[in-house]
């Protein structure tokens, strides 16, 4: 599938700390701008392309982010924002942590960092709208 | 009805369909560039529309035949006005029966239809999203029909090619006062009808401010592909149709070629002159809460009201 020029995400917070979510904000705030990369964030999976899904997986929320990824259409990607979704982070072994993203759902991109910079965040969203 | 109107129709028909996304686009590259962002480029609405047609269509499993049309029923109605209205032409097909009231109830018809089908997909914010629409919907049509009463009182007609034609005719009709305050009712009118600030915000996130958002959150793919297409040629229709209420200069009054080029690129100025200005006032107000908008709508409805009193009583 070629999404180039066009991104349409839909944002799952999974459990985090917020602290990515503060990094998403600047990512489409006036500095970094990843509209004019062609990737915007939708209120809805059905209209998404890509899930961002931050934070470790607590148990409350396996089952709506397994739910969210099968509401997307096909063809579908997942990208686990911050150390938490990739591998736990500094939560990991926690009571209420059902594991990383890729437990449940099966990532095909990871964007590392504690939280990551919106730099790397919005370079990892040009990997897939090649602008 | 003959050859040269249906390729006036065509003409117009194809002016909105590839210039409705674009208009949705710059308006999006203004509010962008008054935020202090780059923004998206102008043709992003189109690059969405083609990449959603590649993409799975996905139903909720309980919908039947109405959520499966409603996108079909909004860009076909769409499509219908774009030919018949007097955007680009006094000549389009069928001119001396299109009339303002059958337009505008075309046009609802496609609204009523995707407020249905948000009914249809059984989920708390479609279901939400449709009342608001209606209700919306309820309280603008008054006001957009004591407008077209008041835009019609000078002609005893209420076919729309004649009243642009008297405007563009007579140039001091479209200064009367009772002209005036009809179209001001028309811009609370278009501003609620397209969804825009400060009626509905069209990039808010957040499921419980929204309303004609609320209504395509189970679209996906080409049916949301479509909603996207039918949603902006009724936002450029609306536009069209102003401008050339307020100032029909460049329309070509006959189907003649040149005429036709002039009144291609004259509506194209107009629409994008207009929809910056829609824009910068985007960025410039808030929403306004949904338990204030039957006082905008009211307003509305007033100013036509007046429009109409006023031009009883200077004839
Ligand atoms: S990666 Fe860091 S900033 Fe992001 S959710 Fe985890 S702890 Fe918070």
């Amino acid at each position: 599938m070629n999404l180039r020029h066009s991104l349409q995400l839909r944002h799952v917070d999974a459990g985090s700390c917020n602290g990515c979510e503060i990094e998403i904000g600047s990512v489409f705030g006036p500095v970094y701008d990843a509209e004019r990369i062609g990737a915007r964030l939708v209120a809805s999976p059905r209209h998404a392309d890509a899930l961002l899904v931050t934070g470790p997986v607590t148990h409350n929320m396996a089952s709506p982010l397994e739910r969210t990824y099968l509401a997307m259409p096909e063809p579908r990607l997942v990208i686990a924002l911050g150390d938490c979704a990739r591998d736990c982070g500094v939560f990991s072994g926690g009571y209420a942590v059902a594991g990383a993203v890729a437990d449940v759902v099966p990532v095909d991109l990871e964007i590392p960092g504690c939280p990551p910079h919106p730099d790397e965040i919005v370079s990892a969203l040009r990997r897939f709208t090649n602008r | 009805m003959n050859l040269a109107s249906l390729l006036v129709g065509a003409v117009q028909l194809a002016l909105v369909v590839l210039g409705g996304p674009l208009l949705l686009g710059l308006m999006r590259v203004v509010r962008s560039r008054l935020e202090g962002r780059v923004g998206p480029p102008v043709s992003q609405p189109w690059r969405d529309i083609a990449k959603l047609a590649r993409k799975q269509r996905t139903r909720p499993s309980e919908s039947s035949w109405i959520f499966a049309v409603a996108p079909l029923v909004l860009v076909a109605t769409a499509a219908t006005v774009a030919v018949l209205a007097p955007l680009v032409t006094l000549a389009p097909p069928l001119a001396s029966s299109t009339d303002f009231i059958a337009v505008i109830f075309v046009l609802l018809v496609g609204s009523v239809a995707l407020a249905l089908a948000a009914l249809d997909t059984a989920t708390a914010f479609g279901g939400m999203g449709a009342s608001r629409a209606l209700t919306i919907g309820a309280l603008v049509e008054p006001a957009l029909l004591v407008a077209v009463l008041a835009l019609s009182m000078p002609l005893h007609s209420t076919n729309l090619i004649a009243i642009v034609a008297n405007g563009s005719r007579h140039a001091s009709t479209l200064l009367g006062p009772s002209h005036l305050l009809a179209l001001c009712s028309f811009i609370v009118v278009i501003l609620a009808e397209s969804g825009r600030l400060p009626v509905d915000n069209p990039s808010t996130h957040l499921e419980l401010t929204m309303i004609y958002e609320a209504l395509i959150l189970e679209y996906s793919g080409p049916d949301l592909a479509a909603v996207t297409l039918g949603e902006s040629m009724r936002l450029a229709i609306w536009l069209g149709l102003f401008v050339n209420l307020v100032a029909p200069v460049g329309i070509a009054a006959t189907a003649h070629p040149l005429a036709l080029v002039v009144g291609l690129v004259a509506l194209t100025l107009k629409v994008v002159v207009v929809g910056i200005v829609v824009a910068i006032f985007e960025v410039t107000t808030a929403k306004l809460r949904l338990f204030r908008l039957p006082e905008l709508l009211a307003g509305g409805f007033i100013l036509a009201v007046l429009g109409v009193v006023t031009g009883a009583v200077m004839r």
